[in-house]
């Protein structure tokens, strides 16, 4: 048994958790992140772990890491120049998308609109067509295409995209053309829509193929360099993985070759990390509550598997790849406070004072009134407590950055800043719905896990909005998407667009299809070296009412497949629709796409347990302080949470620091802490 | 009348509210309105709903007063309306725009309200309309241009209740059924709008439980009145007392009559805003009637004015004291019933080009060009090769108009929440093929902030069927301002398999076409924004390079293209300083010709006759003779 690796690379530190299976343990180590070439940070924070931990790198057998390396490059428009090759007619398929404008009525006049991902001037027609029942209505002019393709040599493009119309049924045409680039251009990347995405809608799959040839080439090379220096300093025997938006581990080859399905890789190592806790902790249903200085992300998972979608959002790019159902809200403790002249109304976001100039009270030129102010002023945020390490809070800045607020509304200092709380929560609570309530799920059955910077210090609230408890705030939750990056499966999946009726399908015509996919994911598993007994196979299938658009993925053992064909699962889509929607209907169904997904085997590997205190925390007591709440001044202690044992009850008001987070305990609720150090809040009523 | 029950009459208290609570009740009731509209898009059926979002929420108060929402409540045209109690588990619904005040535009959309109870005192309501694919009448997607009065349209469901006590009349639902010939998309899409409904009253519900009842209805009171108070000063500082105009045109009704007047004058006395429609022309005999309403005018003009100074401004029915719309009955906009509503798209979208006229007239700050300002509709019916029915309803997308803060993207939609429908969705269901969808070169208006430029969208028949069509601005330019120039004129043209070519009116019902025919539709480009002379050169390049300007349009900026493609500094710099002498001086606004030399050139630049003056309406006719009054009689343009 050797030692698996898991790593999470942010953007201000690199977060690393180590798992030596053979001896049961966990440690972790924390090193600045090298943002020119983040694989810097991951070598000199596993060394950094192994070296205090005496360990030895070579015992090293996988790597697992979350990346942020191909979200940046879209947010940041740092990817490859992408020439995009579409059949004669639809050359501005990425320019016009679907013609949707944001906002409410008018929001016209304020909407700009950014070009496209592909360059207009570097999208190039083929004559050819090939019609929705997959025959060829005309011809693939050859001659033609290679005279064209000339026009890409020395324009600077640096990959090629190529979607066509209908290539989701028959790709004849896409690989020909591949083929014909191949010969015109040699070595440039090319990206094929029939590979990356074999499904209807001509915008969705050309943008999510664009996407992925506009990352590919900045995530092949960290992942190479990543994996020469991993094999430079371990056996050379290390396995590299990579963690999909869906939540499941990709080959360092595949995660290469599909980097599109990257894009919420860093939320996605969050969200395993928040089950793998929530499972030690034995609360299967958690919502997660990932609150950081711009953002927060939320998630909901349930029987210990989050929910998925087939969807991925970077800022304004909407790609077809299925990613954990995360939703993010423009809020977070950088959050700016404002009383507009007009409405008087007091409004929280969404523009964030960001890192720099950051919230007032970190003192770096900041002095508009933030989220983080507002905290500092109730007490939840002491001036003592530390941030990462190095920043000092300045209780009296964010007095002075709040008092405007104060000022605007007529209010007291600590009424304005209990107001900018509450209406930061409200957004929040209406994300926690938006994944909860809205998808017919009742909180009330659901934990709240909290992290991210700011996430213990609201979570407390929110636990009360949603009457979703415990808030559960684990140990360290600075470490915990490089938790989540250790513990996952390796996973691949294989799916294809088939849309027929369900009744009077035929079931062969679709076990061979699935066998098909069935052989592509195994494959990916057993170049990993992933016996085959030990793969699990899981079928799922989007379905739908006739006509309807939102499908709903069901899941489809294979055993139940070959007993009852759909039956079972159409069934299951009525409940869900029930569920979900409050209706189902009396109407026939469709199946809209075949799905098979391969997992390897897990880490199976607890926590490290803590020492059984005697339930009493006042060893942990740092000194007291006090913190205002529902419009009062109240008498609170601050703890050290590296003291506090299990069994310990905290009663609020309290506040519980640790290097990366502060927790905040309301007064009326109390945490206990459990036997692996999580803090479990409940309201004392 | 309704007659609303309520098993506890003790008066909702008034309460205070602090102001941070006024906030959190505000975001919640946002957040409510978000969800409904998820909810429908997430189970309706239909193209027109699912994809292209054709369906709009509301909540308000319990006097009807919309808190959240997009185009004024509906409430207070439906309790007016209905004749009968009305209690808790109730949902009302109705199709028929004259016993709404015009809620809803034509009988397509069908418009549901229901009342939100709480300890059985009415807490408020909420209602959501949403676009029912085919309601009978006599052409498919029941949206017939040659329409002369309301009952060939459709199906009229006047204010009933289709939800009694929480008990759904299935009679009721049953009957509605047989009237379609999309009973499948009509049903699900019935359930979706009644399910998002819901949504909003259990959300209206549990606020009650979290906030209070009666904190949560002071709440709403206050909101109301923040809401006006931040109305009436920006009435107050941006609009002036003196009288401004405003002129458009809808081109033509369909039968060969047009172009009809829209004409507004708007000025304030005191706090207050007045919009007076008298210069419109009288109804049409024809379906182009928009039985305007006055509360959804008014929420246009609020969204138009805060969208210009503080997007972030929730609005929602309190101010609608201050704008007083006046519009006089039997006229285009307030057509006595039942005269026919189908072809209303056209002023309902025109409605935006006088609002922004009107606003930009009274303060430069709020000029914009003429843009998309309507939904141009394409159907295409018949038997497919399985020999089912089919019925495909498009609503296609334009130019939006050149702004102050940029360009205005090519081929979007003007609507909110609205997308177009994937192409190749539309060929996997449809029996049709769409060999080409792009923006069309050099119809967006020259600005220093370009206006968008229109879609050709060209549709190949796989078989045998018949085609309606609903467009416009054919005849009349979408203008520019500032020294922006109009956009390009829309098109219709029609190649059948053999190579005969016809251009199609823009408004026409029964064409049919056989496999290999092709249809050519263009829409029309936004009006420019600024001195074209003064757009920047790269961005002029730019366009040049991505195909969406010509080398020749490239010169209505001032800017020479060379042979290369490249930009001739030194040539540009000639031609644009030989542009600023030779120019007149620049208008606030730039309509291109006038009525009459359109008219005059019409065929040879349309291919189309000119339209004949208006005739009158005989529904409007006999109204006014009935009563000894004098008939308005439509203007007459050959006189000019």
């Amino acid at each position: 048994m050797g030692l698996r690796v898991g790593v999470d690379v942010g953007g201000t530190f690199t977060d690393i958790f180590l798992l030596d299976e053979g001896a049961s343990r966990t440690y972790t180590a924390k090193v600045p992140s090298t943002p020119a070439d983040p694989s810097e940070a991951v070598i000199a924070g596993i060394e950094k772990a192994c070296r205090e931990n005496s360990l030895n790198m070579a015992d090293i057998t996988h790597v697992m890491h979350g990346t942020t390396v191909a979200t940046n490059a879209v947010l940041t428009g740092n990817g490859a120049s992408v020439g995009l090759i579409v059949t004669e007619g639809y050359r501005q398929v990425l320019h016009l998308a679907r013609g949707f404008v944001p906002g409410a009525l008018s929001g016209w006049i304020n909407f700009v609109k950014g070009k496209p991902m592909a360059a207009l001037k570097h999208t190039l027609e083929v004559s050819e067509r090939i019609s929705a029942r997959g025959e060829v209505i005309r011809p693939l002019d050859e001659a033609r295409l290679r005279a064209d393709l000339q026009r890409f040599k020395g324009s600077g493009v640096g990959s090629i995209t190529i979607s066509l119309m209908n290539s989701y049924v028959n790709a004849a045409h896409e690989k020909r053309v591949e083929a014909i680039v191949r010969e015109e251009l040699q070595d440039i990347s090319i990206s094929v829509s029939s590979d990356t995405l074999p499904e209807m809608q001509e915008y969705e799959r050309a943008i999510t193929t664009v996407a992925n040839a506009f990352v590919k080439p900045v995530v092949s090379r960290y992942v190479s360099n990543l994996k020469t220096n991993l094999e430079a300093r371990t056996t050379g025997e290390v396995k590299l993985s990579i963690l999909r938006s869906d939540g499941g581990l990709a080959t360092a080859a595949s995660a290469a070759d599909f980097p599109v399905n990257l894009l919420m890789s860093g939320p996605a190592g969050g969200v395993a990390g928040a089950i793998w806790v929530a499972k030690q902790a034995g609360f299967p249903n958690i919502i997660t509550f990932d609150m950081g200085g711009t953002s927060t992300d939320v998630c909901l998972v349930e029987g210990g598997e989050a929910q998925v979608r087939r969807e991925t959002v970077v800022h304004d790019v909407i790609v077809r790849a299925s990613s954990v159902d995360v939703r993010t809200v423009g809020a977070g403790g950088g959050s700016i406070a404002t009383v507009p002249e007009l409405t008087k109304a007091l409004r929280v976001g969404p523009q964030s004072a960001g890192a720099v100039p950051g919230p007032a009270a970190y003192d770096k030129g900041g002095t508009e009134p933030t989220v983080t102010d507002a905290n500092v002023v109730l007490g939840y945020l002491p001036a003592d407590a530390r941030l990462g390490g190095d920043m000092t809070i300045r209780r009296d800045l964010a007095q002075q950055a709040v008092q405007k607020i104060a000022d605007a509304l007529g209010l007291t200092l600590e009424t304005a800043a209990e107001g900018i709380v509450r209406i930061v929560n409200e957004n929040m609570f209406g994300a926690l719905r938006l994944v909860s309530v809205e998808q017919g799920y009742d909180p009330r059955n659901f934990s709240l896990m909290a992290f991210g910077g700011a996430g213990p210090l609201h979570a407390n609230a929110l636990g009360r909005l949603l009457q979703a408890w415990p808030v559960i705030v684990p140990r360290g939750p600075g470490v915990l998407c490089a938790v989540g990056d250790a513990t996952t499966r390796l996973r691949d999946e294989a799916a294809r667009t088939m849309i027929r009726p369900v009744e009077g399908i035929d079931l062969a015509e679709l076990q061979g299809l699935l066998d098909e996919l069935e052989e592509r994911v195994r494959a990916t598993l057993d170049v990993e070296g992933i016996a085959e007994d030990a793969q699990e196979i899981v079928y799922q299938v989007d379905l739908r009412y006739a006509g309807q658009s939102a499908d709903i993925t069901v899941s489809l053992p294979p055993a139940e497949f070959a007993e009852h064909g759909l039956a079972k699962a159409s069934e299951r889509f009525d409940h869900l629709h029930q569920q979900m929607f409050s209706f189902s209907l009396d109407k026939g169904k469709e199946l809209v796409n075949l799905r098979v997904i391969a997992q390897g085997p897990g880490a199976d590997v607890g926590q490290n347990t803590l020492a059984e205190g005697d339930g009493d925390p006042a060893r942990a007591a740092v000194h007291s302080t006090r913190v205002f709440d529902s419009g009062a001044w109240h008498e609170a202690t601050i703890y050290d949470r590296r003291k506090l044992l299990a069994g310990d009850r905290v009663n609020g008001p309290a506040i519980v620091t640790e290097l990366d987070s502060t927790t905040l305990i309301l007064p009326g609720s109390h945490a206990t802490v459990d036997t692996v150090g999580n803090l479990l809040i409940r309201d004392d009523r | 009348m309704a007659k609303l029950i309520e098993t506890n009459t003790t008066p909702w208290p008034t309460v205070d509210v602090d102001p941070v609570t006024l906030d959190v009740i505000e975001n919640a009731l946002q957040n409510a309105r978000v969800q409904m509209d998820a909810i429908l898009f997430r189970t309706a059926i239909s193209p027109i709903i699912r994809e292209q979002r054709d369906g709009f929420p509301v909540l308000t108060n319990r006097e009807g007063m919309m808190l959240a929402g997009q185009f004024g409540s509906p409430v207070d045209g439906f309790v007016d309306n209905y004749d009968g109690e009305v209690s808790e588990g109730d949902v009302l619904l109705t199709n028929d725009p004259y016993a709404c005040q015009g809620a809803i535009s034509h009988l397509n959309d069908w418009l549901f309200c229901m009342p939100v109870f709480y300890d059985g005192r009415l807490l408020g309501w909420t209602a959501m309309f949403g676009h029912m694919s085919d309601i009978s009448g006599m052409t498919a997607a029941s949206m017939p241009v040659t329409s002369s009065d309301l009952l060939q349209e459709g199906i009229v469901i006047p204010p009933v209740k289709i939800v009694s006590k929480g008990e759904l009349q299935k009679d009721l639902l049953r009957m509605a059924m047989r009237n379609t010939r999309t009973p499948d998309w009509n049903e699900a899409d019935f359930f979706a709008i009644l399910s998002a409904c819901r949504t909003g009253a259990a959300r209206l519900v549990e606020m009650a439980d979290r906030f209070g009842p009666d904190v949560l209805c002071s709440a709403q009171d206050q909101l109301l009145k923040r809401n006006r108070e931040a109305m009436r000063a920006l009435i107050v500082s941006t609009m002036p007392e003196k009288k401004v105009v405003f002129e458009d045109w809808i081109c033509d009704d369909a039968t060969g009559h047009g172009p009809y007047k829209l004409g507004c004058e708007m000025w304030r006395e005191g706090d207050k805003l007045i919009f007076d429609f008298s210069r419109t022309d009288p109804q049409s005999a024809g379906c182009i009637n928009f039985l305007l309403n006055e509360r959804m005018f008014k929420m246009f003009c609020g969204q138009f004015m805060v969208n210009v100074y503080d997007p972030q401004i929730v609005l929602n029915d309190g101010y609608i004291d201050l704008i007083d719309v006046r519009i006089p009955k039997g006229t285009l906009l307030n057509p006595i019933a039942p005269a026919a509503l189908n072809g209303r798209t056209h002023a309902l979208g025109r409605i935006f080009d006088i609002i922004s006229g009107l606003f930009g007239s009274a303060n430069p700050d709020f000029l914009v060009a003429a843009g998309f300002s309507d939904s141009p509709h394409f159907m295409y019916s018949g038997f497919n090769t399985s020999n089912d029915w089919f019925l495909l309803f498009q609503i296609g997308f334009g130019g939006i108009p050149g702004k102050p803060g940029g360009d205005g993207p090519d081929g979007h939609s003007l609507w909110p929440k609205f997308r177009n429908v994937p192409n190749e969705y539309i060929e996997a269901y449809f029996p049709i093929r769409i060999d080409r969808f792009e923006s069309l070169i050099d119809t967006g208006g020259a600005g220093k902030h370009r206006g968008g430029n229109g879609v050709r969208t060209e549709y190949v028949f796989d078989v045998e069927g018949e085609i309606s069509i609903h467009d416009d601005r054919w005849l009349t330019y979408p203008w520019g301002v500032k020294g922006g120039q109009p956009g390009k004129r829309s098109r219709k043209l029609l190649v059948r398999a053999g190579g005969e070519e016809t251009i199609l009116p823009s408004k026409i019902d029964h064409i049919f076409v056989q496999p290999g025919d092709r249809l050519i539709f263009d829409t029309w480009g936004g009006g420019g924004w600024g001195d074209p002379l003064e757009r920047e050169i790269e961005a002029v390049a730019y366009d040049v390079e991505a195909g969406l300007v010509s080398p020749e349009g490239a010169r209505r900026y001032g800017v020479v293209i060379s042979e290369g493609g490249v930009v001739d500094g030194e040539a540009t710099e000639t031609l644009r300083a030989e542009m600023r002498r030779s120019r007149p001086q620049v208008d606030a606004f730039e309509f291109g010709p006038s009525i009459a030399e359109l008219r005059a050139s019409c065929f040879a630049e349309t291919g189309l006759q000119p339209p004949v003056d208006p005739v009158p309406s005989p529904i409007a006719t006999a109204w006014f003779s009935k009563r000894g009054e004098p008939v308005p009689m439509p203007q007459r343009l050959a006189a000019e």
